[in-house]
């Protein structure tokens, strides 16, 4: 591990060789370990399918509503073990998960979706609106449409309200899942870019969860790839994009330049990992 | 000009106890996003509980808190055996469970209390006010004027609870969906033992109302059926909706009632009576055609 991820002390994930298995027949995940130390971005890449979206769910705990079940492993969070909390229990502790597809109440205005978010913090009216206004601060285009529904807003702006809500129960870390899905890349980026600043300036770590290898990995610090319910590969950020096969599976570029996707067959027929 | 303006009271007045039960309806629809069927049912357990207590020679009041106190039992039980088992199911599995729920406490309300009719005293006169009477010769009962008043605080005071609380924002939030609701920490047990514990005292009031008027008996289980034209035209999910709602199936079925019958004799001959028992119906199915999500109801968001 390189140096100046020290000293990884007070809030620092990790997971254990976690196994999950949904409605006791289907393995999903089989053996994944990783860690996101204090501060950083770690991207979780992988097709679709791999299991990135159960890892963060088996974090979460919001596993068990889909009547899956981590069978393996463990989790720990800041030192102590956070498999058996309830998704309440770990907001609090400052684990919170911004689903995939954005997720906002669509019936309550922006501005009640990101109160919302500050359920588990009991706060005086002064300190819920000194954080809304932080809030709103990153993500000023929420502050114009505090008061339209969040079923009638744009998706880059519904992501924006699903970040904005998390971060209205002071996180210290956020479990970000498919933040790119379906927003146009100019979007994507300023949603990036409210990710970086977040972190630098927060001090908020981020596991993300992205299919959009190129742009995550250009705003993580470090990087594991799944395939199959296993990690197959990780390193830091710059090392993964400049890896050749990194790029040929996952960018789709190639030394030899474009080949016919016929030809392309599945990473782990060619190379094992484990 | 007079027989018409009584008519119409009495219409609206007797609205506002349709709208009661209504309520309770919508305020699980919207905490759960569920059409509770055993709302009725808890009506009649409430009211059942209240009449057996004091059958053990309680007062009222005492009574009735102790109902309460059931009524948040039963909301507590129904949350941890049954619904706490179905989160993340579709809804109609909910919807399932509440009709399971319903004939469960249809069973458990006879078997703990005596299955008599009998009657419940809340020292209210069902009289004219005299005033109303002498000055305008206008028949305004006393207990559905005080009925009203009583739904009307309960449903101001439920309105500021949903659009203003913490605790009523997380429900709405929990109504929209679930998941999301879980995932930033709001935990669903409690509130929806909140919100049945809510809708178990809305119950409590219902019953003891319509108890009061019709007696306390098994046929308060239908009340419910009442309030099903009353929830079609106002929303599933509007206390608002539940209120007017209630106000325009009450005043169109009494004048519906009143005025109808001589039409229709005019024009296909015989004799036309007890519209009151079906016009609701009728006025909701054409409602559905045009609005389907009623008059306050929320819009279904879709994105193209």
């Amino acid at each position: 591990m390189p140096t100046q991820l020290q000293p990884a002390t007070a809030s620092y994930l990790s997971v254990n060789n976690i196994e999950v298995i949904y409605d006791h027949v289907i393995l999903v995940l089989k053996g994944v370990s990783l860690e996101v130390p204090k501060g950083r971005i770690v991207a979780l890449l992988g097709a679709n399918g791999a299991g990135k979206s159960t890892t963060l769910k088996a974090i979460s705990n919001l596993l068990g509503a889909e009547r899956g079940d981590v069978t393996k492993g463990s989790i720990e969070f800041a030192g102590t073990r956070i498999d058996r909390l309830t998704p309440a229990e770990l907001v609090r502790r400052g684990v919170i998960q911004v689903m995939e597809g954005r997720h906002c109440f669509g019936h309550l205005t922006i501005e009640e979706n990101l109160l919302t978010g500050a359920f588990t913090r009991n706060g005086t009216r002064r300190q819920l609106a000194d954080k809304l206004d932080k809030v709103y601060t990153y993500f000023p285009r929420l502050k114009q449409r505090r008061g339209s529904q969040a079923g009638y807003t744009s998706g880059g702006e519904q992501q924006m309200c699903a970040i904005g809500r998390a971060l209205m129960a002071e996180p210290e870390m956020i479990l970000l899942d498919e933040p790119s899905m379906g927003l146009a890349p100019q979007i994507v980026e300023e949603i990036f870019e409210i990710v970086r600043d977040l972190n630098h300036k927060e001090g908020v770590s981020f596991l993300l969860a992205e299919q959009n290898t190129m742009v995550a990995l250009r705003y993580a610090h470090f990087g594991y790839i799944l395939e199959s319910g296993r990690v197959v590969m990780e390193g830091d950020a710059d090392t993964l994009r400049n890896n050749e096969d990194v790029k040929e599976f996952y960018l789709g570029l190639s030394s030899t330049g474009r080949r016919s996707f016929r030809d392309v067959k599945h990473y782990r027929r060619r190379k094992r990992w484990l | 000009m007079q027989f018409f303006f009584e008519a119409l009271i009495g219409g609206l007045l007797s609205g506002v106890m349709y709208s009661l039960v209504a309520l309770g309806f919508v305020l699980i629809y919207k905490a759960s996003g569920v059409f509770n069927f055993a709302q009725g049912a808890m009506v009649y357990f409430a009211a059942l509980t209240v009449v057996g207590l004091m059958g053990h020679g309680m007062p009222l009041p005492v009574a009735i808190v102790l109902a309460f106190g059931a009524m948040v039992l039963l909301g507590l039980a129904t949350e941890r055996f049954v619904l706490r088992k179905l989160v993340g199911q579709p809804p109609i599995s909910l919807f399932m469970a509440t009709i399971g729920l319903a004939f469960f406490i249809e069973g458990l309300a006879p078997m703990l209390w005596g299955d008599a009719v009998r009657p419940i005293e809340l020292g209210i006169q069902d009289e004219p006010i005299p005033w109303l009477l002498e000055r305008f010769d206008i028949v305004v009962s006393r207990f559905d004027l005080v009925a009203s008043g009583i739904a009307a605080v309960l449903v101001a005071v439920l309105a500021i609870f949903f659009q203003k609380t913490r605790i009523g924002r997380a429900l709405r939030a929990v109504a929209d969906d679930h998941q999301a609701a879980l995932s930033i920490g709001i935990p669903l047990e409690r509130i929806w033992a909140i919100v049945w514990a809510v809708a178990g005292f809305v119950a409590l009031v219902a019953g003891l109302l319509w108890g009061s008027r019709n007696g306390v008996q098994f046929a308060l289980t239908f009340t419910a059926l009442k309030a099903l034209p009353v929830l079609v035209l106002g929303g599933f999910d509007s206390v608002a909706g539940a209120i007017v709602g209630g106000l325009i199936i009450g005043a169109s079925e009494k004048l519906a009632e009143i005025y109808l019958p001589p039409l229709m004799q005019a024009g296909f001959g015989g004799n036309f009576g007890g519209i009151e028992g079906w016009f609701p119906y009728v006025l909701a199915l054409l409602f559905l055609l045009v609005r389907p999500e009623g008059l306050f109801g929320e819009k279904h968001i879709d994105r193209v």
